[in-house]
């Protein structure tokens, strides 16, 4: 955190580009982002400015408000976030767009898009994202018109004719895949334009599992709110439970007790971890090296199996609670802990090894869905993709939140951005994390894991900031006087890391399609909400 | 004397048929136990075959008439190959009549149905995989022959009960012949029944696939004969591998105790065959589609090797 050293450069620069900036606006209700209102029209200029300052997009939202609805996008920095918010009349719901300037936002804008009918002006793509054909051309689901039920329509009509990017040439041919696979993973459809073996072009159809999160989360309390946050995606549910709970905690001032954070920090290690365990077997299952899969799937059982045994929950799904976690950690329950870091830290010694010098494994990893540094730079990638390809940021050290902010994380970080790097990433970060588990372990604070929970009667927001195993997440909460939900966004990692994989999937063969996004693992069920 | 002769050909034959879904399980058993698991019993895929013949067999509406033979073709093609070379003995009226050029013929004729098959249906899978099968064959099928070759020169023949007759009866020396053909069958073999590195028999990647993606729309008693005769085809491999260049053991005479004895052998080898199999795709990764061609490049060089040292060293000697 840099402590916004740059914001004064930046209002500087966007009064330069004649941005006006909305006087009401209280820059401090968002901690710890900064908040700036900007008018519709200079939406599209604010994003220019922060382009040519360098900053990230870190993604976009909206939320119908009264007779108003209101845009938010945040933008990262030097780890600081900056949010600007505009507010758009429903009755002529136009904006400027900012794919321009930063083509990862492109199916977040498709989604506000779809989702509250703002229509981007210069936007570069206008077809429909998430709301599939089932949906009538005028609704809206997330307007307060539409009912949370939804109006299904007695027959979903064909999903037929999405007008996919055609490649036109002598000698090439569609190959259409999805949206079910033969494994056991999410739906989702991908359409590959190919010559011979060599993919021209890949273009993914996602959306088959919108689950309504952003609806359905309207009018629950703090607890159900973060139990909710736990079923975004199945294999990132601490992170996403911790980020809701974050955001709300920050808007509640709820200060989180010291205890409760450790508690915190293991889950969401013990979470990376065993994610990281199971794709590096599951990457090398799909290059034909079965060895690894069976032997990474095992220790990950067996990682898994601890978290039933301490935790009473495999995936450790609803362990966090507002304002702190459901139960404190015996020392029975810490002794086994560390036992199994011990163990699994013996048995890594021995397996990874093996992986890095078996020539055939590397061969085949090595130059393989390369994402170039400058796309993975424009796409705002994060996590083990972004830091395959030199993006060398982690939420946990550039933007330390508790505990984190008393540890010293390390983050690697390589250039060659191929399958390889994207694996050594993730072992290297599963180092890290036994390090960080081995450090909370010993010093593990004493005291209550609840704080207590205090809701002022009046309406208040929160943004939480975390990195899951997959990247950062970035979660928005607003919370009316009631103390029930208006509103909550969570946005997973897998925005930006699934328009990666239809740009590092360039010049490969179609047989190297599944290892490439093995690789890059993004979740169907976190992007599609 | 030809009627004894006639049913332990036809015994043979049975045994092939028999015998090939076990090779299959037994290579399964072994790669298991190599990664650590229990893995299926070594029965599971007689089961697997018993089970899918039970089934419906379901069809694309776009499946033609030739969809429907391909499986029937596919299969007796590749086990009227099998029934040409000698499983448990050497005398066999069957090798009078095919020679190692028909079996090349016979099983080019199942390739060829099964890629038709492929991509009768339509979808991108099944014209993926058949594309990609016909690019592998057209560079296996010469390094094949080439090294068959070679045996062929050495017995003065291409039938191979007489090539195996010839090693037996006339001597026992190292040639170094043989051993550049062994290995260029070997990789041949490898490449030709879809066995890692070259293809891998155990993904559900369809992107991925050769062998599997051309069988991606068959069910039921379709898809048990395609399976079946994929597991025929690693068994006549292993069986030409083991009985041509190791052919001691084998039953020279039409007797009872000499098929019993040759059927021992046999299974001895191929149980060998099966070990040092699983052993190489346990510790190799699938290659890049690409790569085949270098691969099976090294195996035709093998032969050619092999054809050449033999003109070299072994012709006059």
């Amino acid at each position: 955190m840099s402590g916004f050293r740059w914001l004064h450069d930046y209002l500087a620069a966007l009064e330069g580009e004649h941005v006006v900036l909305r006087e009401e606006a209280d820059p401090h209700t968002l901690p710890p982002a900064h908040r700036l209102m900007v008018d519709g029209e200079d939406w599209g200029s604010a994003a220019k400015v922060s382009a040519a300052f360098g900053h990230r997009h870190a993604g976009v939202w909206g939320e119908h408000i009264g007779d108003w609805i209101i845009v938010r996008a945040c933008l990262a920095f030097e780890g600081d976030y900056l949010v600007l918010e505009t507010p758009v009349s429903p009755q002529r719901p136009v904006l400027p767009s900012h794919s321009p300037y930063y083509s990862g936002i492109d199916r977040l804008e498709r989604h506000l898009q779809d989702m509250l009918g703002v229509a981007f002006l210069d936007h570069p793509d206008s077809r429909r994202w998430t709301r599939h054909q089932a949906w009538p051309e005028g609704s809206y689901p997330l307007r307060h018109e539409s009912p949370a039920s939804g109006t299904p329509p007695k027959r979903t009509p064909a999903d037929s004719d999405y007008p996919f990017v055609e490649v036109l040439g002598s000698g090439v041919y569609q190959i259409p895949v999805g949206p079910v696979h033969a494994g056991i993973i999410e739906p989702g459809h991908f359409r590959f334009h190919a010559v011979g073996e060599d993919v021209l072009r890949l273009e993914q159809r996602l959306g088959y599992v919108h689950k309504g999160i952003e609806k359905i989360a309207e009018g629950r309390d703090p607890e159900g709110l973060a139990r909710l946050a736990g079923r975004i995606s199945g294999d990132t549910t601490v992170a996403h439970t911790w980020a809701a709970c974050m955001a709300m905690e920050r808007a509640y001032d709820v200060s989180v007790p010291p205890l409760a954070l450790a508690i915190r920090a293991i889950l969401a290690e013990r979470e990376r971890i065993a994610n990281h365990l199971g794709d590096i077997g599951a990457i090398c299952n799909d290059v034909g090296f079965a060895f690894a899969h069976m032997q990474c799937a095992r220790l990950r059982e067996q990682w898994q199996r601890g978290n039933q045994s301490v935790f009473g929950h495999r995936l450790l799904m609803d362990r966090i609670v507002p304002g702190g976690v459901f139960r404190t950690l015996t020392y029975q329950c810490a002794e086994l802990l560390k036992t199994q870091n011990q163990d699994l830290s013996k048995e890594l010694d021995s397996l990874l090894p093996i992986l890095e010098d078996q020539p055939s494994l590397q061969d085949r990893l090595a130059n393989t869905g390369v994402l170039a540094a400058e796309d993975a730079r424009r796409l705002g990638v994060t996590g083990y993709v972004g830091k395959a390809s030199g993006m060398d940021y982690d939420v946990r050290r550039d933007h330390a939140y508790a505990p984190y902010d008393r540890l010293t994380v390390e983050s690697p970080c390589l250039s060659a951005g191929d399958v390889a790097a994207r694996v050594q990433v993730r072992a290297s970060e599963i180092r890290h994390s036994l390090g960080l588990l081995n450090c909370l372990m010993e010093n593990l604070p004493k005291g209550p894991v609840q704080a207590e929970w205090t809701q002022p009667a009046k309406a208040i927001e929160g943004i939480g900031v975390v990195e899951g195993w997959r990247g950062e997440i970035v979660t928005y909460v607003r919370l009316g006087e009631d103390g029930r939900v208006q509103r909550f966004f969570a946005r997973d990692p897998s925005w930006f890391s699934w328009p990666a994989l239809e740009q590092l999937i360039h010049g490969n063969i179609v047989a190297d399609f599944p290892v490439c996004n093995k690789s890059v693992n993004a979740s169907y069920s976190g992007h599609d909400l | 004397m030809n009627a004894s002769l006639w049913a332990l050909t036809l015994l043979q034959v049975l045994l092939y048929a028999a015998l090939a879904p076990l090779l299959v399980g037994w290579v399964r058993k072994i790669k298991a136990l190599l990664q650590n698991r229990k893995g299926a019993s070594v029965w599971q895929p007689y089961r697997d075959l018993y089970k899918l013949f039970g089934k419906e067999a379901r069809m694309a509406h776009t499946a033609s008439i030739l969809f429907r033979a391909a499986p029937y073709i596919v299969f007796v093609a590749t086990w009227l190959a099998a029934s040409a070379i000698p499983l448990i003995a050497i005398p066999m009226p069957t090798s009078a009549i095919a020679d190692v050029i028909v079996i090349a013929g016979l099983l080019a004729l199942a390739r060829f149905f099964l890629a038709l098959a492929g991509m009768d249906v339509g979808t991108a899978f099944g014209g993926m995989g058949a594309s990609r099968e016909m690019f592998v064959s057209a560079l296996a099928e010469p390094a094949m022959l080439m090294a068959v070759f070679t045996l062929a020169m050495t017995a003065h023949s291409t039938n191979l009960a007489s090539v195996v007759e010839y090693q037996l009866v006339n001597d026992n020396i190292l040639r170094p012949s043989y051993m550049f053909a062994l290995a260029g069958l070997m990789l041949v073999a490898i490449a030709e029944t879809g066995r890692i590195p070259a293809d891998n028999p155990a993904t559900h990647l369809e992107l991925t696939m050769i062998h599997e993606a051309m069988i991606l729309e068959y069910s039921g008693r379709h898809l048990a004969l395609m399976e079946w005769a994929a597991q025929l085809k690693l068994l006549l491999y292993g069986v030409l591998l083991a009985n041509v260049f190791f052919p001691w053991g084998i039953g020279q005479g039409t007797g009872f105790a000499a098929a019993s004895i040759g059927l021992v052998v046999i299974v001895t080898k191929l149980a060998l065959l099966g070990v040092a199999l699983a052993v190489s795709e346990t510790v190799l990764a699938k290659m890049r589609v690409f790569r085949v061609p270098a691969f099976l490049n090294l195996a035709l060089l093998l032969a050619l090797l092999g054809l050449l040292s033999h003109v070299i060293l072994e012709v006059g000697a």
